[in-house]
């Protein structure tokens, strides 16, 4: 089963790497990580997409918090919660394609941020399944990049994560 | 502070006070590059004694042993690049087997970090996955908090090795020096109590057993819960076995216990394991040397409690009933507590049903071997360096065979005095183990019992045992094979000894002469007793012992792997 692990950590030098390290170490899947500093520049928060059995969802999350710099976590998964994924999207955008591009745009709510003769660049931001369907929606040829920052999760509700 | 508070320090006088705050008494070390601010700040003063090895491995595994053989976190103090490198296999032994230990590494110095500099590598990557935790000082102000932050993760919790890694112009840099009185970690708050509810449940279910079963593991001994065992299994009454890890927490000697389990334990310690209904295993994890194939395990219904002061050991490989997370001793504590005021007892009619199966497992008398050999027998010399030493000497062991059956044949009723590398394993710790457990227990009889192949792989510390009048009684059962290899290419690989064979071998004996020690060369098991007294009342002396023992010896009880606990091959099936 797919879990999202939120994490609070130490905004340390190496922190990253030990979460990353612990994953590698012990055979644990990552689907997606992202990290930054959080509104208090000493903690940062990382969202880990990680899939696997009750078992092993268990055992990483005591190996997560028996890492000294992991200050708090919890697995979103387990309760309502928002997940979201910003897209970056480069396609070739020529002729009565333009038209069309920016017709789907308007559908999937992007936006387009820069725009050539021949390309528009858009951003994209939903859950993963939103954006494979934006993907799917596009002519695979008229696809010059995409990028993905994995994603990021908050509970709903009262539910907060801090220190 | 005498040179008043103002007053600035180097980062390597910083270091070396921490030190001294710690009370440390040895470190151990080898000098280079990037330490050498620390090793002249060493020079100046006589409080830490420095212990200079002949290799970084054995300043790992002497500081572990230091601090296996007392309550005390083990030092040691390396240089950057291959003296790190070198260290890291002591590390990682530290690590696998939750032994407290803080080790110092110099680095290059930070501006030369990441260029590839001389003798510079990664230390915080390479260490990372074999430590508790380390760190990288990057500023002199910083020293004192790490250094206290290290001895605080390194023996709390469940203890493990902590590094700090400090570049050479921070031990040149000053700063103000003041040493924080405690620690507080936002991150870092180990449980130390069990959770009330979960004690009662736990309680509740022994009293209701009908075949229980205690195993007890390394974390009896690495919390000092060795009192509170004994007491809590001799209230109740149960039988009780030990990890190779464990041993000495239960005495062995007494009639509940059923000795060693796992892949070498007794056949009543495994049957019981197998066939009891519940089972309470405290500070011991499962582990595959241990329970064998975990599905073979799974196949007899058990309920099963667990104590543990680390959570991520609890339904990690076997699933749990009632987890307890905690320190054993006052976990142990609280059950005796309610075991005194409830007036349940156990069932005496199905416990003295159960004795009555273990007796007749014990009856098979797993451990016997044949005492009227021609050739020594391996585990008679253990047997009558037990019955020589009173089971009271401190016995260090390298790996393989000859630790099997030192951890089988000497039985010890005490903690602390058995010292062997459980769980990564590692040959070559022998020796460097008995060099700190005899600067931790000065007096104390310290016996490294070890074979031929093992003895070769931190054969240097010799040399530092000469320097500083170590007299290790050295226990070399010499069967000219690396012998737990050659068992399991006897077994399993169709007797093809594909290089297990000790081929030329030096001349122990005058080996041990050349480095200024006493040898001697056993070859009848009518020299045993003589040659061990002799050597015993040589107490100033390091005495290596040669004996030459049976090539065919094998360790049994076996379980294969991949087996399940109650599927041993015993000695008499062959």
């Amino acid at each position: 089963m797919r879990h999202i692990i939120s994490i609070l950590l130490e905004n340390e030098a190496g922190a990253l790497s030990r979460v990353s390290g612990l994953f590698s170490a012990r055979g644990y899947n990552i689907e997606s990580l992202t990290v930054a500093p959080t509104e208090d520049p000493s903690l940062s928060r990382m969202t880990i997409v990680t899939v696997g059995s009750d078992d092993v969802i268990e055992q990483i999350t005591k190996q997560l918090n028996k890492l000294v710099e992991v200050v708090k976590l919890s697995d979103l998964a387990e309760a309502p919660h928002i997940e979201r994924e910003l897209m970056l999207i480069k396609v070739r955008a020529v002729g009565k394609d333009r038209e069309e591009l920016k017709r789907m745009a308007d559908i999937f709510r992007g936006r387009i941020l820069d725009v050539t003769d021949s390309t528009y660049t858009m951003e994209l931001t939903g859950t993963g399944e939103k954006l494979d369907a934006f993907l799917q929606a596009l002519d695979r040829s008229a696809i010059l990049e995409t990028v993905r920052t994995g994603a990021s999760g908050i509970a709903r509700g009262e539910r907060t994560l801090k220190v | 502070m005498d040179r008043g508070p103002t007053l600035e320090f180097t980062g390597a006088e910083i270091v070396i006070k921490c030190l001294q705050e710690e009370k440390v008494e040895f470190i151990f070390g080898y000098p280079g590059g990037a330490v050498l601010y620390l090793y002249d700040e060493i020079f100046k003063q006589d409080k830490v004694k420095h212990v200079l090895v002949r290799h970084e491995q054995g300043a790992a595994h002497a500081a572990d042993g230091y601090a296996r053989s007392s309550k005390k976190v083990g030092v040691c103090l390396v240089t950057s690049g291959p003296g790190l490198t070198n260290a890291v296999t002591g590390i990682a032994t530290a690590h696998l087997d939750s032994i407290p230990m803080v080790i110092i590494s110099g680095q290059v110095p930070t501006r030369a970090i990441g260029e590839d500099a001389f003798q510079e590598v990664d230390t915080v990557g390479i260490t990372r996955p074999c430590v508790k935790h380390n760190f990288l000082v990057k500023d002199v102000k910083d020293i004192a908090a790490t250094m206290k932050k290290a001895f605080y993760l390194a023996s709390s919790g469940r203890p493990g090795p902590v590094l700090v890694d400090i570049p050479k112009d921070i031990t040149v840099a000053k700063a103000r020096f003041e040493y924080p009185e405690t620690v507080t970690m936002r991150s870092y708050n180990p449980v130390t109590k069990g959770h009330p509810d979960q004690i009662k449940k736990a309680v509740q279910l022994l009293l209701e057993a009908e075949r229980p079963m205690i195993y007890a593991g390394g974390g009896v001994i690495l919390s000092d819960a060795a009192p509170q065992l004994t007491e809590f299994v001799r209230h109740l009454g149960f039988p009780c076995t030990n990890t190779l890890m464990g041993l000495g927490g239960y005495p062995a000697t007494d009639r509940q216990s059923l000795g060693m389990l796992g892949m070498h334990g007794t056949y009543e310690a495994n049957m019981a394991m197998h066939n009891c209904d519940v089972l309470l295993a405290i500070g011991a994890r499962f582990d595959d040397r241990v329970i064998g194939n975990p599905e073979h395990f799974a196949q007899n219904p058990r309920k099963i409690i667990h104590i543990d002061i680390d959570p991520s050991s609890i339904s990690k490989r076997v699933k749990v009933d009632v987890p307890i997370v905690g320190s054993v001793p006052d976990v142990l504590e609280e059950m005796l507590k309610q075991l005194h005021t409830t007036k349940a007892k156990p069932d005496a009619r199905a416990l003295k049903d159960w004795w009555e199966q273990i007796e007749k497992w014990r009856a098979r008398d797993c451990l016997k071997y044949n005492r009227n050999s021609e050739i020594i027998k391996p585990q008679a010399v253990i047997e009558k360096l037990y019955e020589l030493t009173g089971g009271d000497a401190i016995i260090t062991s390298d790996v393989g065979q000859h630790q099997m059956w030192a951890a089988q044949y000497y039985k010890f009723d005490k903690p602390r005095r058995w010292i062997n590398s459980g769980g990564l394993g590692t040959m070559g710790v022998g020796l460097p183990f008995a060099m700190g457990a005899i600067l931790a227990n000065p007096g104390a009889t310290v016996a490294c019992i070890t074979g031929e192949a093992s003895i070769q792989m931190c054969i240097q510390e010799l040399s530092t045992c000469k320097q500083y009048h170590l007299p290790v009684k050295i226990i070399n059962l010499n069967n000219r094979y690396m012998g737990m290899v050659r068992q399991w290419q006897e077994f399993f690989h169709g007797n093809r000894y594909a290089e297990s064979y000790m081929n030329a071998l030096p001349d122990f004996v005058k080996l041990a002469e050349s480095y200024g020690h006493v040898g001697m060369k056993i070859e009848k098991p009518s020299d045993i007793e003589p040659a061990l007294k002799e050597a015993l009342a040589r107490t100033d002396d390091l005495v290596f012992m040669d004996f030459i023992t049976d090539q065919k010896e094998n360790v049994f009880p076996m379980v294969p792997g991949g087996k399940g606990i109650s599927e041993m091959i015993l000695a008499e099936e062959l």
